[in-house]
């Protein structure tokens, strides 16, 4: 489904991503893992065709980005921990601006479905500036779903959300993910992608420093999986 | 640290060598004017630098060009280079051409078509310089500098155009209309050697100071890379 | 994990697989709708634009100490000036919007061509300036006694306000991406439509004074090259303003 080869990135002189290699399968959910500023924004940049690479090829659902960027990003939800939402417009309105943009069929019925999965049904004609950062969240993954896409990415969803929050976004992000669609999501916290992963990934010095299934690591080691990897790296 | 070289060399001392006689044949050389007299003799300075300004403005517009297509980083410090350069021809061009302008006509400015656009052209040279100043990242400046260039350059040609359209339809308010406050005279030949000798001079130094402005970027290029590794 | 058909989710042909000019003119014209629905709204940017305008024009009331016979000559070059810098608020607004929240991501993940981002906030920004503009006349008309309801000066208008939005929505995208923001834009744009402003400027008066459309071609003439030059450059580049 995604496959990047020697993948480089450079701001300027700066060099971030030196020579990723990264794989990921139809229905994977890869955590990717990683310090501050150890590029997995900059990477997820890239693979949401946010961003060019400077060297290096990369495929995703079969197409080449940046050459096929079109036919990449229709298959793509993207969720960043900015929602990326109109504050001024209604969740509904949001919901159907993006619709439109992405030549969503049906659009009506499928708005009121995504509605219905993320929980805010209940306050579909009420501005998105009124809505709580939890809320916005769900909203976005609405957005990021409405399409239907097969690869999802996202960065650090969990960004600025309580308890509460955090779990009405995990049983969300279940529910996504039961699909079977492949999701690469970026996480600075642990805990929170340790039950929703199929497989971690950490980054760190611009490659792929380590990679790990669920199940060869078992729950109570990626912990430990981590602070090695990034200690040998 | 790598010192200048060579051709470099050559071209500074040849340089100053140009200016020295160019100014010589400015007042030695070519005849006194009949009717504006000795501050006359500005104007081959004058005009020298705006036509080597008006060059520099054009390799900045195809620097930029070129950048876009290549994106390689190099047109973009030539770019920058010849718009800081071209910036200082227009300077001195505008203000040679106040000298001239005040005992001439009695007005230390025109508003006539040619000196009103490079006015304008300054503008926007300023106005480039500030836009790079307030961007990071290397590449995003060297994108927006040279989108803003070819904005800018296409529009300095219109520009001067409405002016022009201006000015017939409204005549100078400032200023008589006789030829002379047009600046027009008729060169005779020891003028034509003047002007054109002051053209070359001038052009000569626009290249070495392009080259040395250039050098001075791609060093200070080579600082943040060291700067950079440093770091790691 | 395999994949669930359930009459919910699973729609395989949800998404139209070709982008046609039919899905670049719906794009464009949702961005322009999304725009004008918002600011319908919050009506913040209206707002600021037009009580801007009017404080220039009550400014200028005192700055230039007219007649009612040079009042005449004056207008149209106070007009414009008005709406030269009660349009840059917009534009800097109608970007920000974009900016702040992370919105511009939002419309560079979608399917379409870059350049219907920039044609949607063109029409938005064009919108929001014929909104102020139809207000601006009457307002001055009353208050200054003048009739300003001539076919030829709202012509002028229309012409010189997409010259002037063309540029300035390009612009706009830039100086939003810059540390230094809205301070920037007029900068960057007033230098580059002085065309507009000088051909405006001469048309209004013109029409304002009686004289013959003929004698004025050549000034519309102008400001219809200089549109469609900037158009065409604007949405050319624009690629490289929004793209990383």
């Amino acid at each position: 489904m995604i496959e990047v080869r020697k993948l480089v990135k450079r701001f300027g002189l700066k060099t971030v991503l030196r020579g990723l290699d990264f794989k990921v399968q139809e229905g994977e959910f890869v955590a990717l893992l990683g310090p501050n500023g150890a590029g997995k924004t900059t990477f997820l940049r890239i693979l949401a065709s946010l961003s060019r690479p400077s060297l290096g090829e990369i495929r995703i659902a079969g197409y080449a980005l940046p050459a096929q960027a079109a036919a990449v990003r229709r298959r793509l939800g993207v969720v960043s921990h900015m929602p990326l939402l109109y504050g001024d417009l209604t969740a509904e309105e949001n919901l159907r601006f993006f619709g439109r943009m992405y030549d969503v069929e049906h659009l009506d019925q499928r708005i009121a479905e995504v509605l219905e999965l993320v929980g805010l049904a209940a306050r579909r004609r009420d501005l998105v500036r009124t809505f709580s950062r939890g809320m916005q969240q769900r909203l976005a993954i609405g957005r990021a779903v409405l399409h239907d896409p097969e690869v999802m990415l996202f960065d650090e969803p969990h960004t600025g959300l309580d308890q509460d929050a955090c779990d009405m976004l995990d049983k969300v992000l279940r529910d996504v993910a039961a699909r079977g669609r492949t999701v690469v999501m970026t996480s600075h916290d642990l805990a929170r992608v340790e039950d929703l992963a199929s497989r971690f990934d950490v980054l760190s010095r611009g490659v792929i420093a380590a990679s790990a299934s669920r199940q060869s690591l078992g729950k109570n080691n990626v912990l430990t999986f981590y602070r090695q990897a990034l200690q040998e790296a | 640290m790598e010192s200048q070289p060579l051709a470099l060399k050559i071209l500074n001392v040849i340089s100053a060598v140009l200016l020295a006689i160019a100014t010589w044949l400015v007042f030695f050389y070519a005849p006194m004017e009949v009717v504006m007299g000795q501050v006359q003799r500005i104007f081959y300075f004058h005009v020298a630098n705006a036509w080597v300004g008006m060059l520099g403005f054009m390799v900045a517009a195809v620097a930029g060009i070129v950048y876009l297509r290549t994106h390689d980083l190099k047109w973009d410090i030539i770019e920058q280079a010849a718009v800081e350069i071209s910036l200082v021809f227009f300077i001195t061009t505008i203000i040679t051409g106040s000298i001239w302008a005040y005992p001439a006509w009695g007005t230390w400015w025109t508003w006539d078509p040619r000196l009103t656009t490079a006015s304008i052209l300054e503008m926007i040279y300023i106005a480039y310089l500030l836009l790079r100043q307030g961007i990071e990242d290397p590449e995003r400046r060297a994108r927006f500098g040279a989108v803003y260039t070819l904005i800018g350059g296409l529009s300095v040609p219109i520009t001067f155009l409405s002016i022009r359209l201006f000015r017939t339809i409204h005549p100078a308010l400032i200023g008589t209309t006789s030829s002379a406050a047009q600046g027009g005279f008729d060169m005779t030949p020891r003028m034509l050697h003047t002007f054109l000798f002051s053209l070359l001079t001038f052009s000569v130094i626009f290249v070495t100071l392009l080259w040395h402005r250039i050098r001075l970027g791609r060093l200070a290029e080579k600082v943040e890379q060291m700067k950079l590794k440093v770091m790691q | 994990m395999k994949r669930n058909p359930s009459s919910i989710t699973h729609h395989a042909s949800r998404i139209t697989r070709h982008s046609s000019p039919g899905s670049f003119l719906r794009a464009v014209a949702a961005i322009a709708w999304k725009d004008l629905a918002a600011e319908l709204r919050s009506r913040e940017l209206l707002s600021s634009m037009l009580v801007f305008a009017l404080l220039v024009i009550l400014i200028f009331n005192f700055a230039l100490e007219l007649d009612v016979k040079a009042r005449s000559t004056v207008t149209a070059g106070v007009l414009w000036v008005t709406f030269a810098f009660a349009g840059t608020l917009g534009l800097n607004r109608s970007m920000a919007v974009e900016k702040d929240r992370g919105c511009l991501d939002g419309l560079l993940l979608a399917p379409v061509d870059r350049s219907a981002i920039y044609f949607g906030k063109a029409i938005s920004n064009l919108a929001f300036m014929f909104i102020v503009e139809a207000i601006v006349l009457p307002v001055y008309s009353v208050l200054y006694n003048t009739n300003l309801f001539n076919l030829g000066l709202i012509g002028v208008i229309l012409l010189g306000s997409v010259g002037y939005v063309a540029v300035g929505t390009l612009l706009a995208s830039m100086a939003v991406q810059t540390r230094t923001r809205d301070v920037l834009l007029p900068i960057l744009l007033f230098p580059v439509i002085i065309p507009v402003v000088i051909a405006a400027v001469k048309a209004s008066s013109g029409f304002l004074q009686g004289i013959e459309t003929a004698e004025l071609m050549t000034w519309i003439n102008l400001l219809i090259v200089y549109d469609v030059i900037f158009v065409a450059v604007a949405f050319m580049v624009f690629d490289y303003v929004v793209e990383e």
